[in-house]
């Protein structure tokens, strides 16, 4: 039963390993790297709390 | 226009992309207590060998002195500092660069590290239970990694979700083992006085007391990883303090109770060299049911251990990408599951080498070693906190006590931890530190010029006091 496990952890490493590489691929064909990396620091800071004391 | 607030949809093209704000209280008490609770399963008992069952117990008290200075510390400044890469954010704000960039390799180094001991002890403890032979841990160690990994990258709810079930799984089954076992008798089950003697509590007298900080950091280490989930909180001010300091507690009483019940069933000279203290108490309880509920139960502890490390050491990751201190093509946040993806994916095959060519002593060595170093940072970056932006000058979520008595606390005990690791790795302690100074220096003259300097410093806080 053990050996079995371990042979399913190899496998299902593979199986999500390749998925997230995929996914990845399509994510970086579909959006802009300027949408990609449009995040920005302390965006909470600027629109909600205004520090006021 | 920003949709960080919207449910995780697609983001269409010119949409900005963020991280969620999906976190509670609960969920920051998940990432911090899960990261940590391995600890009580392996690694704390490792101080008795170094100074004896006594020492094991002074340390757990006097290193949770040191982490409750750290939890109060970090939720002032990061009620403040709310942004993802938490104290990596904090040191940018109020040190400055340099040591922005050094924290940020201190948080990835130790959850990375902490990520690669929780895969090894997992697969360690999967073929202690099988008994095979010829049965290798990499299978299991991979499998850790890869799967949490793909959690981490589906969406930081979820991951968080899960962290909370295991980890309040793995905490339940240390409050059963604790009353399973009589804790109010002695003789019947624990034999504390027979195994802990004046002859025998402290073996190496006091300098042992001092060597055992170095795995007595195992009690707490990681509760400051709290502060990643910043920008992913739906109210940073109030679930930050709240999850980190409540995390702090519930790990002071599991702390108190799996020293108790180990040092009543094993003697100090077993308790510090097993690699499965809490699950050996199981055993020899004689019950199946608490055996196979603690064997359990450490897998629980290691896999949201695991977890919660890849959340945080890919958000400190992302968060350098996205000031220019790495490249920038970091700092992609993926348009449907709202997590920094590249960052996750980028740090996955790094874990998985450690994993497969560290052995377990030297990986926490590391980890601690990355670890002590940010505290040490914290007890001087507070101080310039409160000189800079005192009372009153800014809006603050939480406001810590007896300032600086805790800082000055945190500081002096980190100088007895780096004594203590000197004593037991000394060539490790000093490679690092020579490592962290070779890489300044690269950030420093090279580096740097790529970093847009007026964008990096985010909050709009006045200026500070005496500039």
């Amino acid at each position: 039963m053990w050996v079995a496990l371990s042979y399913a952890c190899w496998g299902i490493s593979i199986v999500l390993a390749l998925w997230m590489l995929y996914d990845w691929f399509k994510v970086d064909t579909t959006f802009s790297e300027e949408v990609l990396t449009s995040s920005r620091e302390g965006e909470l800071e600027a629109t909600s709390e205004k520090h006021r004391i | 226009m920003t949709i960080a607030l919207e449910p995780a949809a697609p983001a269409a093209q010119g949409d900005r992309v963020s991280l969620l704000r999906v976190l509670g209280p609960a969920h920051v008490w998940a990432l911090g207590v899960g990261i940590v609770l391995v600890g009580e399963f392996t690694g704390w008992n490792f101080s008795a060998d170094k100074g004896g069952a006594l020492a094991a117990l002074i340390v757990c008290w006097v290193v949770g002195l040191l982490y409750t200075s750290v939890a109060m510390i970090d939720s002032e400044v990061t009620s403040t500092v709310a942004a993802a890469g938490g104290q990596y954010a904090q040191a940018k704000h109020i040190v400055g660069p340099l040591m922005a960039f050094n924290v940020a390799l201190f948080l990835v180094f130790a959850y990375t590290m902490l990520e690669v001991s929780d895969a090894i002890l997992l697969g360690d403890t999967i073929v202690a239970k099988a008994g095979v032979e010829g049965l290798t841990h990499n299978s299991f160690i991979a499998a850790t990694i890869v799967v949490l990994a793909w959690l981490n990258y589906r969406g930081v709810l979820m991951t968080l979700n899960v962290n909370f079930v295991i980890t309040a799984v793995a905490y339940i089954s240390i409050v059963i083992l604790f009353f399973s076992v009589s804790p109010w008798t002695q003789g019947a089950v624990l034999k504390l006085n027979e195994l802990v003697t004046p002859g025998n509590a402290l073996p190496y007298g006091w300098i042992g007391v001092i060597a055992a900080f170095q795995f007595g950091i195992w009690y707490y280490l990681g509760i400051e990883g709290t502060t990643q989930a910043a920008e992913e909180v739906r109210s940073p001010a109030r679930s930050l303090p709240y999850g980190t300091m409540a995390g702090m507690i519930t790990l002071l009483i599991a702390a108190a109770m799996t020293w108790y019940v180990c040092a009543s069933m094993m003697p100090w000279e077993y308790l510090g060299i097993t690699y499965y203290p809490l699950w050996d108490a199981g055993k020899l309880t004689g019950s199946p049911l608490l055996e196979n509920l603690l064997f359990v139960a450490t897998l629980l502890a290691a896999m949201a251990s695991a977890n919660g490390c890849i959340n945080d050491a890919a958000r400190a990751w992302f968060s350098l990408g996205r000031d220019r201190y790495l490249p920038t093509w970091f700092s992609a946040v993926h348009p449907r599951y709202r997590t920094p993806y590249r960052s996750i994916l980028f740090l996955l095959p790094i874990a998985l080498a450690f994993a497969f060519i560290a052995d377990l002593n030297q990986a926490i060595t590391f980890s601690i070693l990355s670890g002590v170093l940010q505290y040490t940072f914290m007890s001087i970056n507070i101080i310039m906190f409160r000189k800079k932006w005192p009372l009153g000058s800014i809006r603050r979520g939480y406001t810590h006590p007896f300032h600086p008595i805790p800082a000055i606390v945190l500081f002096c005990l980190c100088v007895v931890t780096f004594f203590a690791i000197f004593l037991g790795f000394g060539s490790q302690l000093i490679a690092m530190v020579a490592f962290y100074f070779l890489i300044s220096l690269w950030f420093h003259f090279y580096r740097y010029k790529f970093v847009r300097r007026g964008d990096q410093f985010t909050m709009p806080w006045p200026k500070p006091q005496g500039y």
